[in-house]
């Protein structure tokens, strides 16, 4: 592009590396903010505010290992739950695509904390199979409640990419005497994985990011944790701090995701 | 209104069933107030993230390499990072440095609540705006320059109102998904519609029943919301775009 010449897109973005410009502007950012509070109001509190988030780390890196646990087994269940409801959307059997609309579109629209309220009070906290009670402790209950719109969205995932298989290709299959399932499994499904990782990881990231609702319903994670240290210390220049740590935890954590994500997107687009 | 209140009351007699938000005036008002401060909290932030966002797109395709990054910057610590974490950093660690006026907080948790979300969907809005930017042609562009439109009046006249409507079909997924994370404000006690439902089905022992008004609320809001943009969509709609 010549210079002077308007353009109103952005450039492309600089550099591939996961420290990339922006990412360190973004880290700073958190930082500044933080290290400048700690440094203005250190002299006069016993424990610096560096001290005391060194002195919480290990336990708030149990929480975060926590929401991780959660991330991965709910992304587990409402991958294999959405992967059957995606079928049952692109089936040729009217009721059966028709009721799996429905529940995609259902869990799709509803808020993630209204879903996780519905499980967490409406299904047992044990249950019994003849004399054996097996307990249903509340984060298991809250890893099923992320699972649902996971499923939905997987779902749609999947319904999306087999559409975007041109037609031609089905015709094809069935000139060449490849019953439908044959074709779906042999033609369509290997070029949809290509299409369906980069928006499966997409919704990775947002899961993640969406583990920390399990406080507002009582799960130990590390927004639990955090707002436990805060009442134990009483400390209101620890607040920012603290906070910003977690964000950046997150931020470490999710940013790879969606740097890699958008690598992918580009290179199967 | 009497007949429908008299029948959820019998309903409740018989099955058990119980809906008080049709027949206890406390509830339903309880129920509505909730309801209106829902709409509300999206209204707020969708009009602020649709300004700022087109604010911060423009930012992110400027001239100056320190602006664009910043922008950029921005985009990816709010999307990156989740979002109830962000409202407790406004709500609990931003909150208490604000002065207080005649003893009252400046900013409640209702108002901390919309800067939080508008600065979370901002940084949605932003990515979708600049996603419709890019979908305009460039020829289109350098035509306008060509015919003497400054750089301003190219954004405003030309790229702007094409961005618009190629964003709009993402707009509406943003949109859905900001009613949505309005049930966030929850967690900092904004009286919206789950905490208000959440009030009434503590006293009331009624969580299935209320568990299940709010979901069909919340898909009957998200329902609305497709319904109007797709009416949107075909009103704004450029001849020569599209199929």
């Amino acid at each position: 592009m010549s210079a002077g010449r308007p353009s109103f897109a952005a450039p492309p973005r600089e550099g591939n590396g996961l420290l990339s410009a922006q990412t360190g502007a973004a880290l700073a950012a958190i930082f500044v903010a933080s290290v400048a509070v700690a440094q203005i109001q250190a002299p006069l509190a016993k424990p610096s505010v560096l001290e005391l988030l060194a002195k919480w780390t290990p336990l708030l890196a149990t929480g975060f290992v926590f929401n991780l646990l959660i991330s991965f087994f709910a992304m587990a269940v409402g991958t294999v739950a959405g992967l059957l409801l995606g079928f049952a959307r692109i089936s040729l059997l009217r009721p059966v695509s028709g009721v799996s609309w429905v529940v995609v579109q259902f869990f799709r629209n509803s808020p993630w904390l209204v879903l996780l309220f519905f499980v967490m009070y409406l299904l047992p906290f044990q249950f019994r199979v003849g004399d054996m009670t097996i307990p249903f402790p509340d984060w298991i209950k809250a890893t099923l409640g992320l699972a649902l719109p996971i499923m939905a969205n997987v779902a749609e995932i999947v319904r999306g990419a087999v559409q975007s298989i041109p037609t031609a290709q089905w015709d094809a299959a069935r000139s060449l005497a490849f019953s439908r399932r044959q074709t779906l499994w042999k033609i369509i499904l290997p070029q949809c994985v290509k299409r369906m990782l980069p928006p499966w990881m997409n919704w990775y990231a947002i899961l993640t990011m969406a583990t920390t609702l399990a406080s507002i319903v009582g799960v130990s994670e590390v927004m639990t944790i955090t707002l436990r240290i805060t009442n134990a210390e009483g400390r209101t220049d620890l607040l920012i701090p603290i906070y910003s740590y977690v964000l950046l935890w997150f931020f470490l954590y999710c940013y790879p995701i969606s740097r890699w994500t958008r690598r992918l997107e580009a290179r199967y687009a | 209104m009497d007949d429908v209140a008299a029948w959820f009351l019998a309903l409740y007699k018989t099955t058990g069933i119980k809906l008080t938000i049709f027949y206890d005036g406390y509830d339903r008002n309880r129920f509505l107030e909730g309801l209106v401060t829902t709409v509300k909290l999206s209204a707020y932030c969708l009009v602020g993230s649709l300004v700022l966002g087109a604010l911060v797109a423009m930012l992110q395709g400027a001239r100056t390499a320190a602006v664009r990054r910043t922008a950029s910057a921005y985009v990816e610590l709010f999307r990156n990072t989740p979002p109830l974490v962000q409202l407790y950093f406004f709500y609990f660690a931003l909150g208490p440095l604000l002065p207080k006026v005649d003893g009252a907080p400046l900013l409640g948790s209702f108002g901390w609540a919309v800067v939080s979300l508008t600065l979370l969907e901002t940084a949605f809005a932003a990515e979708i705006y600049r996603a419709g930017i890019e979908a305009v042609p460039k020829e289109m562009v350098e035509a306008a320059a060509s015919l003497g439109f400054s750089r301003m009046q190219v954004y405003r006249q030309v790229v702007f109102p094409l961005a618009l409507r190629a964003s709009l079909p993402a707009m509406t997924n943003n949109l859905v998904n900001l009613v949505k994370t309005t049930t966030l404000a929850y967690a900092i006690a904004v009286p919206e519609l789950v905490y208000m439902s959440a009030q009434i089905w503590s006293e009331q022992v009624n969580v299935p029943e209320m568990m299940i008004v709010l979901l069909v609320c919340y898909v009957a809001m998200v329902g609305a919301i497709n319904q109007l943009m797709q009416w949107l969509e075909a009103r704004l709609r450029v001849p020569g775009f599209g199929q």
